[in-house]
């Protein structure tokens, strides 16, 4: 940790960066931090704790403006970096992107081919618990499935914490804030809240990194993260992607192949 | 629910491509074919213009059945429109079946400006598919959520 915290007041104090993204300690569990200067620096933290994506900070215009950041990224923040990066809302000359090792070392990555490189051993594993309730799912009927969802959504209240949580929501204008037409009416009812979480899923197909941030930022606890993670491991295999993986030549939706398999259409 | 299915006529609406079905099912009146009149049919510059929003506003609004058809595959007059309508079929349907949304009520098809035939069979058949599932009530339920205090999941 004094290492990272060296790093950064470092890159802070020579001028190389003008701030820093990591996290601080926080109430119940690390929360981010914008370090600004190198007195700041020592209140920075780093463990298997620190579970806020700090990728969704680097297409905040706030922070594009700021000249350039570096960035205290987590496994799951690298993959966010990466597919931010393929989808070209990154200038690799303004980021600096620092991760902390297994082995407790700080480690700088020179450009985002590096970290694609770091990356590649890191297999993306879905957490006993969520694999749980997907095995749940897939085990009941269509009916049994609906009802779950019904009742899941029933608790959300259109917070869209979801949405402000995901790194790859960047979106300046969202579906959900189009009013001509109104394609998903605003308040909370069960058919508008599944629709948004529908339209939040399609989004993410083939673009989603798995990192779980939405689930996380839930504040009613819906396992939403669910859905996009679902699509992402369907789609991989369908489509030739890397779960977890950006892919380089497009995205799911953005793309097709003259042989796409399906066997539902007549 | 499916009690009154001798009464029970299903609402069926048809997302269509203006270069092919639309043409095909076109070719079907000038045929002299008949098919089901229950179904209502929606022109699209191209099956890629079809957003997934508009099968779940057809059923919010009291659909029963969707039939979304275009070119086939190498026959979009935009080149690729159905190729990446495809892709988001084939994205479309898995999330939908992880919701429990009743994916066997969507018939997909590709029918080209001279199968006026197949047009009437796609009709027909998901007419009557339809109408051994019955009503979609599930659904409009949920749509219907804050017309009905009673609403009790």
């Amino acid at each position: 940790m004094d290492k990272l915290r060296e790093k950064a007041a470092a890159l802070l104090a020579d001028g190389t960066v003008t701030m820093v993204l990591g996290y601080e300690e926080g109430t119940n569990k690390p929360r981010p931090l914008f370090c600004h200067t190198a007195e700041q620096a020592s209140k920075l933290v780093y463990s298997s704790q620190c579970i806020n994506n700090l990728a969704v900070y680097l297409t905040k215009k706030e922070i594009m403006g700021a000249g350039k950041v570096a960035i205290i990224a987590t496994i799951p923040t690298l993959r966010s970096i990466l597919q931010l990066s393929v989808e070209n809302q990154l200038n690799e000359d303004n980021l600096v992107v620092i991760t902390v090792t297994d082995k407790d070392e700080v480690k700088q990555f020179a450009n985002f081919a590096e970290i694609e490189a770091y990356i590649a051993d890191f297999q993306l594993k879905l957490d006993g618990k969520e694999q749980e309730i997907i095995t749940k799912l897939e085990g009941m009927s269509r009916e049994e499935r609906f009802k779950f969802w019904m009742e899941e959504m029933s608790h959300c209240f259109k917070c869209y914490a979801c949405r402000a949580a995901c790194p790859l929501c960047y979106c300046t204008k969202c579906i959900v804030e189009e009013n001509r037409p109104q394609w998903i009416n605003p308040w909370a009812a069960p058919l508008a809240n599944m629709e948004w979480q529908i339209n939040r899923a399609m989004h993410m197909a083939g673009r989603c990194t798995g990192c779980g941030a939405c689930g996380d930022a839930c504040p009613v606890g819906i396992p939403i993260h669910l859905l996009t993670r679902k699509m992402m491991e369907d789609l991989a295999p369908e489509f030739g992607f890397t779960p977890g993986q950006p892919s380089k030549n497009g995205n799911a939706l953005s793309t097709w192949k003259a042989d796409d398999k399906e066997n539902f259409i007549r | 629910m499916n009690n009154n299915n001798s009464e029970f006529e299903p609402k069926i609406v048809a997302f269509v491509c203006n270069w092919c079905t639309y043409a095909g099912a076109d070719l079907t009146g000038t045929s002299r074919l008949k098919y089901a009149t229950n179904v209502k049919i929606v022109r699209f510059p191209c099956t890629g213009r079809i957003d997934f929003m508009l099968l779940l506003k057809a059923f919010a609004q009291g659909a029963d059945g969707v039939i979304v058809s275009g070119c086939h595959p190498n026959d979009c007059h935009y080149t690729s429109g159905n190729f990446h309508a495809r892709r988001r079929w084939i994205t479309f349907r898995g999330l939908l079946d992880f919701m429990g949304i009743d994916v066997s009520r969507i018939q997909y098809s590709w029918v080209s400006a001279a199968e006026g035939a197949k047009w009437a069979d796609i009709v027909n058949t998901t007419v009557a598919n339809i109408r051994e599932l019955g009503p979609y009530t599930e659904y409009q339920k949920v749509a219907d959520y804050l017309d009905k205090e009673d609403y009790n999941g």
